[in-house]
Order: C-alpha cells, then structure tokens, then sequence
C-alpha cells in the first residue's frame, strides 16, 4: 500500500502528560504506512486559554504552525490531539470569514501563501486505511477484553464543522475496537463532556462530571476504557481517584488510548506503546488477554 | 432572577456580541435544547438559554458579570444541538472575551487565572509547560493548587518535565502575544475615550 504523507502536530501534552499517546500513535502509523513529518519548530496552538482570551489571538498563534508547515510543502496537518485540532480547525475556519485573516497577520506578520487543513490522525486511520485494513495488521486479536469507547466532546462537534463521524453517535472507535478483537460495549455517555481543561481550576468540576463516566462503564461491566484525547485520558484516568473520592466509589479502570490497544494488537513492542505511564495499572486487563492468546505473559 | 426593565437594554451590547460571534442570537427561541445537553449547568447562575435571552434583551451587565461565562467549557454541546444553528458556545466565548475586556472575573476567578497562567508560558517558551503552570496558577490564585497531591505521581511517570521545552521561535510567538496587548490597550484607551462622549448606549 502506498504511504500517506502527513505534516504532523503532536501537540504539547505529547511531551509530558500524554507522551504515551504520542509514542505509540507514532508506533501505530508507522506499522499502518501513515508517515509522519514534524511541523519544524512548532508552538503550542493556545489550547482552550487562547481562545478563552481571544479568537484572533488563538487563530495567530495556530496560523504560525500552518505556516511552519509551508516549509515542508505539505498542506495536510494531522494531530492526535482533539483540543489542538479544534482550535486550529477554527482558525482556519475563522480565516474565512470577510476581515478575520488581515486580523490575524497583524499579528504574526506571516500571511499564510497556501491552503491548508487539518484533521485528526483517527480520521485518518478510519477513512484513509479503514478498519478492514486494520483488521489485516492484527497479529494478536484482543479478545476476551470488554472495552467503552469514549469520544469526548470536541473531535467532531459541531458535525457541519468538523465533518467527521457522527456528531451525536460517532462510532470510529467503535469499529477500530472491534476490528482489532476487543468486545465494544455501548457507551451511552460516549460524547458527553468530562470537563476538560476545568480540573485545573477546579477538580470538583471534573470529578462530578468524570465519575459518572466512570460509574456507567463500571456498571457495564467494562474492563476498560478507551480515548482518544489527552484531556479525557488525564481525567478518567489521573483524575480517577479523585473522581472516586468525590462520589464514594472505589472504581480502577484502566484507562487506555485506542493507540496503544492497537499497537498491543498489531504485536508493537510493549516499550513503544508507554503502557507503564498508565495511573491505574492496566495489568489485570492485560492479563485476561491471555486467555486467548500467549501475549499476556511477555 | 431579579425583575428586568423591558425597554432599556442595550443594543450596541447586542449588536457587538453578534457582530464578533457571526451569529444571529435574535433567532434564539427559547426552545431550551443548549441547556438540557449542558454538562456545567450546575454551575452556572444563568443557564444557557436564559444567557441568549439576556442578550437579546441588552443585559450587558447580568451577561457579562455573569459566572457561567466563565464556566462554559466551549463543549458544544449546545451548539450541536440548537435548532436555529446558533453557535452559542462562540457566543459565549465571545461574551468571556467582552468580560474579560471590562475586567470582570477578577483575579479571583480561578478560570480566568488559568488561562492567564497557561498563556504566559506560552508567551515564555513558545509550548505551554505544566509544572510552570502549576505554580504560576498557585501563586496568582493565591491558595494551594487543588491539583498538587497529584504531582508526586506524575513525576514518578515522567510525565512532568521539570524545564520548558523552548521551541527556537519563541520570540516570534511573544511578538504575537506583544502585538495582541498592544493592540487591547489601544482599544481600552478609544473605549475610554468615547465613554467621556455624552452616553447613547442605553436606549
Ligand atoms: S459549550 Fe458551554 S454552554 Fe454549551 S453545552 Fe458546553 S459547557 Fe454548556
Ligand atoms: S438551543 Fe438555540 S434556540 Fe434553543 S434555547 Fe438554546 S440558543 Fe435558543
């Protein structure tokens, strides 16, 4: 199959908090033919404080990685970030509208010369390599293990914006999950709000709104849960105990990113999929692994 | 909610807010749909649909001080869901950014100090940077970081670089951040200017 090129954003958390997402995403699009070229020097796209303060400030500060990306001729940004997404996602959207990008030049002083766009790495993987496609990368089905796909809130909402999966109900986790063996359990809280960025501020807020998440998937006889975007991951998983303090409960879910169950599947070295940076041990997950296969015991 | 006088709201509030989100709020109905998916309506102190029908009736001052404004977590929820395809998360955050502007939400408004806090190291190093955040948010908001017990583990899983990354282009991004002062402040001071102007605001 041939490669697909990509400019690529891994995002500031990729670094630190989530570098377990970064590494092993990186793991996984390589096995997949996806390559992946650094943005050179890129910046923090603001995140939800930029866009809080100002949209023409939060725009500028995503157009300068639009235009960093100039340089490597590539006009397709990809991220796993759905934070760092969005807000580049509305910059360039924003650029669009009658006056915003002369706004956002006086800013940078760096006139974006090409069109671009940009879009999540699951977006990719679901449309471009398809879950079929995956499925022939499997080397060690993970069955015997009942995960909730969890989306959050930001990946493809508004639908006629972001125009990927489906606004209400998406399902791109859903299919990767069960193409690579794991039983998909229906989440009905898949895309509801964990808080996000507030627990900094205020990890009441998140606790509330987190531990409801944990207590359905709990009650469903989840052994794990599965996410796509750093702040979820942060709050399900590092904000856990938290959660479990905040409600009386005593729930341990581990906490995946559908990167590393991947990886796991497709038979990726364990080193390169960061398993160990998970708060809640995901070992006896991966134990029940085993009963189908010999990959638990490595 | 306290009685409003019909009749005196102010319409060049109205008019900003819908000329800065591009969105038409006097299509508002009322119908509710932004507020039942709400994940933070427990705290806010006007939900959603009763911050759309502020602003359609002028209530510059109830909008702006409100706390839900700077609760909203830009979810989309709502804007998902309103039948009359309002972006009232992009209302709301341009609602945050007028009050802002006006000096609302003080220095005590843990949200706000988070924001400032993950911008300066923006500003500093070009990428936001978690430890440095943590402890400027700690000294602005002047009480001990509620996320603080967390640290210890974080450390242990490398997942808290002690310095910044630096990216080699930083002074370009702080020319972005010095730009965008600037050029508030030139805009407070005209504001403060036209408001010495005998007042047409409120009609
Ligand atoms: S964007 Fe804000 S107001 Fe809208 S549903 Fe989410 S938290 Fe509520
Ligand atoms: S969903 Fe739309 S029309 Fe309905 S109350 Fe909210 S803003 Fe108004």
């Amino acid at each position: 199959m041939a490669e697909k090129t990509f400019a690529y954003y891994p995002g500031c958390s990729g670094a630190g908090t989530s570098i377990e997402y970064d590494k092993s995403n990186r793991a996984v699009c390589e096995e997949l033919g996806i390559k992946l070229v650094d943005i050179p020097d890129w910046n923090c796209c603001g995140s939800t404080p930029a866009h809080q303060v100002d949209h023409v400030l939060s725009a500028a500060l995503g157009a300068r990685n639009f235009a960093q990306a100039e340089q490597l001729g590539l006009d397709t940004i990809i991220t796993p970030c759905p934070a760092c997404l969005k807000n580049q996602h509305n910059a360039l959207e924003h650029m669009e509208e009658p006056g915003f990008a002369e706004r956002v030049n006086e800013l940078t002083r760096r006139p974006l010369t090409r069109k671009h766009s940009i879009k999540s790495v699951l977006q990719v993987i679901l449309e471009d390599i398809t879950p079929e496609e995956v499925a022939k990368h499997v080397k060690t089905p993970l069955s015997g293990i009942k995960i909730v796909p969890y989306y959050g809130c930001l990946m493809n909402r508004p639908g006629k914006s972001m125009k990927f999966d489906d606004d209400e109900n998406p399902m791109a986790l859903d299919r990767l999950m069960a193409a690579i063996g794991c039983e998909v359990l229906d989440f009905p809280l898949k895309q509801d709000c964990c808080g996000g960025a507030a627990g900094v501020a205020d990890n009441k807020v998140t606790s509330r709104l987190s531990g409801r998440h944990l207590q359905v998937a709990n009650h469903l006889g989840a052994d794990a849960m599965v996410v796509a975007c750093p702040l979820c991951q942060m709050n399900m998983d590092m904000r856990q105990a938290q959660a479990n303090a905040y409600y009386g409960t005593s729930i341990k879910l581990p906490v995946f990113y559908y990167t590393q169950l991947m990886g796991l599947a497709f038979g990726i070295d364990k080193s390169r999929l960061a398993l160990n940076k998970l708060i809640v041990d995901p070992a006896p997950v991966l134990a029940k692994i085993g009963k189908s296969a010999e990959e638990a015991q490595a | 909610m306290e009685p409003i006088q019909l009749g005196r709201g102010d319409t060049e509030f109205i008019r900003k807010v819908e000329e800065e989100s591009r969105q038409v709020v006097k299509k508002c109905y009322q119908c509710g749909n932004c507020t039942a998916g709400c994940p933070m309506s427990f705290s806010y102190d006007y939900t959603a649909n009763q911050l759309m029908r502020l602003i359609q009736l002028g209530q510059r001052e109830r909008v702006l001080k409100s706390r839900a404004v700077w609760m909203c977590v830009t979810c989309e929820t709502c804007t998902t869901r309103c039948p009359n395809e309002i972006d009232v998360a992009r209302v709301l955050d341009v609602c945050r950014h007028m009050a802002r502007k006006a000096g609302y939400g003080g220095v005590f408004n843990n949200m706000r100090v988070f924001a400032d806090s993950f911008l300066q190291t923006v500003r500093w190093n070009g990428k936001s940077h978690e430890l440095g955040l943590m402890a400027l948010f700690k000294m602005r908001a002047m009480k001990p970081f509620s996320d603080l017990s967390l640290a210890p583990s974080m450390l242990l899983k490398g997942k808290l670089p002690y310095l910044p990354h630096r990216i080699k282009g930083r002074s370009e991004v702080a020319g972005i951040f010095k730009r965008f002062s600037e050029q508030q402040l030139k805009e407070l001071h005209a504001q403060t200017t036209d408001d010495k102007k005998p007042a047409g605001g409120d009609k």
